[in-house]
């Protein structure tokens, strides 16, 4: 039995954990663009697709494990909501449209590819796969959106800045989705995403330099972080990484590209962190310090986080076990 | 153009109206499906094989919209309800996030194994997905009702001044989480959601039950409807009863946490002791549908029962009106649902103990009656989970957490009239149309019947300890 009081005075174990919670967070939104992400690039990949058996192949791919994967959104709600919840109240409410503009793309990339399985004529198809890819674009493209405002602490819906790393992170999902579907897919499929891999690799490369650009042109409060060494060593790192992902690719490591995506969408996921940081709210001026919540229910987080992550893997582990390797033709649904 | 205070709340209650639906339907059909799986790898009969796989069905896709309509619920507190999460978000954000970690994820990536993998995994993992979908769906509940159940009896924190507003400070996470109302909660939500399913799959395997028998329309999986109806009515035997027995222990409660609510429920405007409680209560103008008032509205009431109800056996005790609080709650929404709520509650007990009767005496199949009746009935235990919590959350204003936060001190203070009209004309749209998907696709899945003949798994087995079963090959 755990004592409350104890609990209530000091951080268990002395940790810092208002620190480690502002990772956490990032942490779980690096997992769900990584995880989430591939779906969404699949999602974008389709368009690229007329063959039916193709696009089947597809939707396979991903249809056992989108949904474990948009549950890392849904905890990143949570925690930020438990972690800093006047961040949290403060931050969906500041950007109420762009919000229920992310919700509804999820919603309909989460329906369009179960719509699309349940009738094969043709109209219902097009539409439901038009959806689909819509729905795979626009979630990311707002996310990034999202994500830029919150880090440059803009207010205003659409900013330059949030629209070109909107634009990144489309890039980037597409990287990680064709990396993804060369594991999953055989034959002609599978050869046409080396090409596809490519130059989604050389989009996202370009939109990094234009964002990284664009930021430090126009917003001169994250001039310093952009310039830390942090920062600069993870540019690095996702410099060396699009070079193991092009090589990998060509060189038909399925493997080895589909870790070089992870890395990258962690490196930029680590990027945003080190320019919010010391502030969790920047349009707000709110430091993590000041925005943590008090330490009996910090504590009592920490314990259930510290418990329950370990599990959490443990499932995505049987999940991603159990369908490992490439779809049997004839699993298409 | 809405204020943005009333368009905030409409907006909650439409997507928590649809919402609910689904998790009704997954956390309904989760111990069902234990049992079809179990029975499955068992017995090796392809009548549990064709259960299980036809009631996946519809539990998957139940489980997709209700993660969408969900996820919208959960970022709508800090949308719409900002001042709300800065004040009670450290005792509310925890509930949230552990519901995420502990239940949606098990759920959610269990449910992958459990849709798709049945040929690629064995037995046992199998079956040890069901299990874990199904337990998933119900600790989510948990989570949920904790943070539900504190907003209507908080407890275990303190106001402490911070930034120049009073937040809530958590001070006994035990107290706080475990609140009286929690547990009856849990429970009354956990069974109207498998009284719901019942309800459900016996209106379906009476339907074509009665397809077959009557309109004599061969239909190809007669056993299987009536399997599914047998199965249901046993489920609705049980569950209708305990709901009611435990709905008693429920309004009790309910009398001496929220006596205003109670007050409500039974629209005591005056303080008295004596209250009838009404069972059947005719709104004989519109005055008394919109504004209904227990001392004047005609009915059949039984006397004393009201405060019988309230205190648990005493016909004279007294309830406090409505006139001695200061606001009241909209009396006629929380009164007629209420009413409506409990009549379906016995309704739902005279079906289950009417089939279980006609069952008992071979007679199942012929009485039409009975099977017009359950047909009817397929979507009435939704109905009633609805007005269950129509009452629940339109009985507390207004108070958004009881005694302590008014709900139009929860509104997010930056919003505007614009904003949220955009916002809630665009769901009303978007869930009109998910909600006539659902249906859809449900309806498709109904027509499409169960798997048959070819298109099950071989059910030969070698032996008893045969690891799953050859697929296609």
């Amino acid at each position: 039995m755990i004592e409350p009081l104890s609990l209530a005075a000091d951080p268990v174990f002395g940790l810092p954990l208002a620190e480690l919670w502002f990772g956490l967070l990032f942490f779980i939104l690096g997992t769900f663009l990584f995880l989430d992400g591939f779906d969404f690039g699949v999602g974008a990949l389709f368009a690229t697709r007329e063959d039916d058996a193709e696009r089947e192949q597809l939707i396979a791919a991903i249809g056992p494990f989108w949904d474990g994967n948009e549950v890392w959104l849904v905890v990143f709600g949570g925690a930020l909501f438990a972690a800093f919840p006047s961040v949290y109240a403060a931050l969906f409410s500041r950007h109420y449209l762009l919000m229920f503009a992310i919700l509804g793309a999820l919603i309909l990339r989460g329906l369009a590819p179960e719509m699309y399985e349940q009738r094969h004529d043709e109209t219902w198809q097009r539409w439901w796969g038009r959806s689909f890819v819509a729905g795979s674009l626009a979630a990311p493209f707002l996310l990034g959106v999202f994500v830029a405002n919150w880090v440059l602490g803009a207010s205003g819906t659409l900013t330059i800045p949030g629209i070109v790393v909107g634009l990144a992170v489309v890039a980037l999902t597409v990287v990680d989705g064709a990396a993804f579907l060369r594991l999953k897919t055989r034959g002609d499929l599978r050869a046409d995403l080396r090409r596809d891999s490519l130059y989604a690799l050389a989009g996202y490369l370009l939109l990094v330099v234009a964002a990284l650009g664009t930021i430090y042109a126009t917003v001169p409060a994250v001039r310093t972080a952009l310039l830390s060494p942090v920062a600069l060593a993870l540019v690095g790192l996702t410099l060396v990484l699009a070079a193991v992902y092009a090589l990998a690719t060509v060189r038909d490591r399925y493997y080895v590209a589909f870790a070089a995506a992870a890395g990258m969408v962690f490196a930029l996921v680590a990027v945003v962190a080190r320019l919010t940081y010391p502030y969790v709210d920047r349009a707000a001026g709110t430091t993590v310090s000041e925005a943590i919540v008090s330490t009996l229910p910090l504590n009592l987080m920490s314990v259930g986080a510290a418990v329950l992550l370990p599990l959490i893997f443990v499932y995505f582990a049987v999940l991603y076990s159990t369908f490992s390797g490439e779809i049997e033709p004839e699993e298409s649904y | 153009m809405f204020d943005p205070v009333i368009a905030s709340r409409l907006q909650f209650a439409l997507t928590t109206i649809v919402h609910i639906i689904f998790p009704v339907m997954s956390m309904g059909l989760a111990p069902f499906l234990v049992y079809f799986t179990w029975k499955e790898i068992r017995s090796g009969e392809p009548i549990y094989e064709q259960l299980r796989r036809f009631w996946t069905k519809i539990f998957a896709i139940s489980f997709v919209v209700g993660t969408v309509t969900g996820i919208v619920l959960e970022f709508e507190f800090g949308t719409n309800f900002a001042a709300f999460s800065t004040v009670a978000g450290e005792l509310f954000g925890g509930p949230l996030a552990l519901e995420g970690m502990m239940a949606f994820m098990l759920e959610a990536t269990f449910l992958g194994v459990f849709v798709f993998g049945r040929d690629r995994v064995g037995d046992k993992l199998y079956f040890v997905s069901a299990v874990a979908v199904g337990l998933g769906t119900w600790l989510s509940a948990v989570w949920i009702l904790i943070a539900n159940s504190w907003m209507q009896t908080p407890q275990g924190f303190e106001l402490v001044e911070k930034g120049g507003r009073e937040i809530v400070t958590l001070t006994d996470p035990m107290a706080a989480y475990l609140n009286p109302r929690f547990p009856y909660m849990f429970v009354h939500m956990q069974n109207a959601a498998v009284l719901s399913v019942a309800l459900f799959m016996a209106g379906l395997g009476a339907y074509f039950v009665f397809r077959h028998h009557v309109w004599e329309y061969p239909i190809e999986n007669v056993d299987f409807w009536e399997t599914t109806l047998k199965i249901a009515l046993i489920a609705l035997v049980i569950t209708a009863p305990l709901q009611a027995i435990h709905g008693d222990l429920y309004a009790r409660h309910v009398y001496e946490t929220q006596p205003q609510k109670f007050a409500a429920m039974e629209a005591v405007w005056e303080t008295d002791s004596y209250v009838p409680e009404y069972i059947v209560a005719f709104p004989t103008s519109l005055a008394d549908l919109a504004d209904p008032k227990a001392k004047e509205i005609f009915g059949i009431g039984i006397p004393g029962g009201a405060s019988w109800l309230a205190s648990g056996g005493d016909p004279q005790a007294t309830i406090v009106g409505l006139n001695e609080y200061g606001e009241a709650p909209p009396v006629a929404i929380v009164f007629w649902s209420f009413r409506l709520m409990v009549a379906l509650g016995f309704w739902f007990i005279l079906l289950g103990f009417w089939g279980v009767y006609r069952w008992w005496r071979g007679e199942l199949l012929e009485d039409d009656l009975l099977h017009k009746s359950l047909m009817l009935s397929t979507l009435l235990g939704i109905v009633a989970v609805e007005l269950g919590w129509i009452v629940t959350e339109v009985g507390r204003q207004p108070w958004v957490i009881q005694g302590v936060l008014k709900t139009t001190d929860g509104v997010s203070p930056g919003l505007t009239g614009a904003e949220a009209t955009t916002t809630l004309l665009g769901f009303a749209l978007v869930y009109l149309g998910l909600l006539a998907l659902y249906t859809y696709v449900v309806v498709r899945i109904i027509r499409g019947g169960p798997p048959t003949g070819e298109e099950l798994r071989v059910v030969e087995r070698e032996g008893p300890s045969a690891e799953g079963v050859a697929g296609d090959d």
